[in-house]
């Protein structure tokens, strides 16, 4: 492969600044709950279905909890109450809880052994649950053949499930490998998981549980069809982060866009909220077996891509570092980064194959995100379709994992049929054509690529000696990461966030965090 | 026929050459073909030549057509709300800033849930859109941007509250016409709360164009490749205009 230098000693110490960076933030973690937890917690244990305004159960029960106070004892504690009590299942103790008058206060005769021993076969089963999809999963994928890297990701958006599972077939036909449905926009910022299969969304569909299972199905049989097993990706962020980590774990999806920051700075949610959040949902993603796409692409598209590359490479350190903390290998963590220089900067092209070449070489095990040219697009299709080649090249040929592909209708709309099939031909004429190119030479090692893959570690490697110092609170209050600040208790969702209790019951994230034993299967 | 008549011109003047690219859900074959065929002809194009036919599902096909658009314009006749702002230098526009006496305050904002800000950036924020700072960097403009997914509720208390003499709204996502919706739902606001008149209303988008934003009760709007100075000297132009109204003689 045409490697860069990179300087071992300081990757590790970037390494290591990270670990610490991330240690800081889950004493918090570990001190605290969300409601997007609790709701998670009540799903996994069963609690389903939505009233006739559509409020999921989950919510009304957490709601219920919350508003008298008590989410820091976690929803088990009441769902292990109800049980312990004489309810007949789960649901029905959700459904007293949330709207049958029982009581959310804790009684002097309160017993939390007993209410965690009538919680334990549920626990079981949500895990079994996961365990069962997984193995699913890993089976049909055995089965078939699978696409060569980079794999070619394409998205469908069109708003209706339904619509997007023909897109979604369509696209597997042309050779994608990976599909992703859109959200609709501002779904991140929702408190609740829609319920149901959807046909309206504007920029997207929405991520239900039901419009998981149609997508999935519907890549299955084309899968079948065509001998060639086809990925499905969907959103874990937002304020219903969790939640979805577990319907995706449930429903089999592949991969799941879950980065620890990004929710924080693109959408303005509450900085403690999305830490707790992406802890929980990251250690249900360990045990799936899902891959991460982190989001640290998005940073260039609000800063300079050229001055600011340096920020992606120490995002991607704290990434890694909270993945590991939630029990993901390395091979689960798809970090993410963008081809967003100017293209008629000269050199650009240049400046992007070090990068890329960079972070393949310093996360060599990792499944790396690379995503396409969109911030200097425009409705020239024509130019477009030739910077989407140059991408390509430099994706082939620094062998990255998974590739976003690019679209040449990029600025006008989602894409069309037409334009995912032109843009997964033209990726498998530069895969096929380009194949082995990086095998073929070395950089420079003084030259313009090595010089610039060196700079970036070394600019890395300071800001995350200022982050470690200040603390990725005050950092990102700073304005840090892709030029945007935020503040410790500001954004959205943070009076979600709670206290634990000392009595906090969450026997599943025991489990996952392998404090507690699973009773024999 | 006047010279103000005008078609395609593809290789020599008059052809009429234009492509047409699509998808119809039909496999492969000669009626595939002849349907792309007439499928060009129901578009005007004369003796279109399908140039590639490929499957691209299992059930669609994707062609590029070229052929022979009889369709001309008639430019004469064609009548466009055009932006009356001259173009000024970014010196210009400081030094009639200057002369103002005061800032100008602009807030802007992508509205309802869009949450893609590249274009309020590339228009406000200092750093600017190719090569070109935003109004964030000039001393004659108090800018404020607001951000993503910002309530027209909130975006008018705000401006208010600022004093603002122009309120920017970026709108990126166009699906079903939300942008539309949401633009003229902001308009409305301000007529209700009584002080449309007294702030320049500006729309700016990928899908936006002067015509369309005047439909909506705006002041103006704002296409793709906008740079800041564009908005900026319409925006000064306007507010020393409507200075002028309002403080006639009396000083």
């Amino acid at each position: 492969m045409a490697k860069v230098p990179v300087d071992v000693e300081k990757v590790a110490r970037c390494r290591a600044l990270a670990a610490d960076i991330a240690r800081d933030v889950q004493s918090t973690i570990d001190a605290h709950t969300t409601i997007g937890v609790e709701r998670t917690v009540a799903r996994a244990y069963g609690v389903e279905g939505a009233d006739a305004e559509g409020t999921p159960l989950a919510n009304a029960l957490v709601d219920k909890i919350h508003g008298a106070g008590k989410t820091g004892l976690g929803v088990g504690y009441f769902l292990g109450r109800a049980l312990h009590a004489g309810a007949s299942s789960v649901q029905e103790a959700a459904e007293q809880i949330a709207f049958g008058g029982d009581s959310v206060e804790v009684g002097a005769n309160d017993d939390a052994t007993s209410y965690r021993q009538a919680l334990a076969k549920h626990t079981d089963a949500a895990l079994v649950r996961i365990d069962r999809a997984r193995t699913e999963r890993e089976g049909l994928r055995s089965s078939l053949t699978v696409g060569a890297e980079p794999l070619k990701y394409v998205i469908v958006a069109t708003g209706n499930i339904y619509d997007d599972a023909t897109q979604a077939k369509a696209a597997a036909y042309a050779g994608s490998d990976i599909v992703a449905v859109i959200r609709a926009t501002a779904q991140s910022l929702l408190d609740y998981v829609p319920e149901g299969p959807t046909t309206e969304g504007f920029g997207g569909t929405f991520a239900t549980q039901e419009n998981f299972k149609i997508i999935r199905s519907a890549l299955d049989e084309i899968s079948k069809k065509l001998g060639r097993y086809v990925q499905q990706t969907n959103y874990s962020s937002g304020l219903c982060m969790s939640e979805i980590a577990w319907m995706a774990a449930v429903e089999r999806l592949d991969m799941l866009l879950n980065d620890a920051m990004y929710g924080i700075l693109f959408r303005d949610i509450n900085m403690e909220r999305t830490f707790i959040d992406q802890y929980f949902s990251r250690r249900i993603i360990a045990r799936s077996g899902i891959v991460i796409n982190t989001g640290e692409d998005n940073y260039l598209t609000t800063a300079d891509a050229v001055e600011r590359a340096h920020t992606v490479l120490a995002s991607q350190f704290i990434n890694e570092a909270f993945a590991d903390r939630a029990g993901l290998v390395p091979e689960q963590m798809g970090l993410g980064h963008a081809y967003e220089i100017d293209p008629w900067i000269e050199d650009s092209f240049l400046f992007e194959v070090a990068q890329a070449q960079l972070i393949r070489q310093i996360f060599d095990r990792h499944p790396i995100k690379w995503m396409p040219p969109t911030k200097f697009k425009t409705g020239d299709i024509f130019h477009s379709h030739v910077h989407d080649a140059m991408f390509n090249l430099a994706g082939v040929l620094t062998n990255q994992s998974i590739e976003l592909l690019g679209m040449f209708s990029e600025a006008i709309h989602t894409p069309l049929l037409m334009d995912r099939y032109l843009s997964l031909k033209s990726a498998r004429y530069i895969f096929g054509a380009a194949r082995h190119l990086g095998d073929e030479f070395e950089w420079k090692p003084d030259g313009r690529v090595a010089n610039r893959a060196k700079a970036i570690v070394d600019e890395a490697l300071e800001l995350l000696t200022d982050v470690q110092r200040d603390s990725i609170w005050t950092s990102i209050a700073a304005g840090v990461f892709a030029d945007v600040k935020r503040t410790r208790t500001g954004g959205k969702g943070h009076a979600g966030v709670v206290r634990r209790d000392a009595l906090y019951m969450n026997p599943i994230l025991d489990v996952l965090e392998g404090r507690a034993k699973e009773a024999a299967r | 026929m006047s010279s103000d008549f005008l078609r395609a011109y593809g290789d020599r003047e008059g052809d009429g050459m234009v492509q047409l690219s699509f998808t119809l859900a039909i496999l492969p074959g000669d009626r595939a073909r002849e349907a792309a065929k007439r499928f060009a002809e129901a578009h005007g194009l004369k003796n279109p030549l399908v140039v590639t036919m490929e499957q691209a599902s299992l059930e669609h096909t994707y062609f590029v057509v070229y052929g022979r658009s009889v369709h001309g314009v008639d430019v004469s006749q064609i009548h466009v709300e055009e932006l009356g702002a001259q173009s000024l230098t970014r010196d210009e526009i400081e030094q009639a800033g200057k002369k103002l006496g005061r800032k100008i305050v602009v807030v802007g904002a992508c509205t309802g849930s869009d949450a893609h800000t590249v274009g309020i950036d590339a228009i406000l924020n200092y750093k600017g859109f190719r090569g070109e700072k935003g109004l964030e960097s000039y001393k004659a403009f108090d800018a404020h941007n607001l951000g993503a997914q910002v309530e027209n509720v909130e975006l008018a208390q705000r401006a208010r509250a600022l004093g603002a003499d122009a309120i920017l709204v970026s709108q990126i996502i166009t699906q079903r016409d939300c942008h539309k919706e949401n633009a003229r739902a902001l308009h409305d606001l301000l007529v209700q709360q009584g002080w449309r008149d007294r702030v320049l209303l500006l729309l700016g988008g990928p899908r936006i164009d002067n015509k369309l934003a005047r439909s909506l009760g705006f002041d103006a709007g704002f296409g793709p490749g906008t740079v800041p100075l564009e908005v900026a000297a319409y925006i000064l132009e306007e507010v020393i205009k409507r200075e002028a109204v309002r403080q006639p003689v009396m000083r």
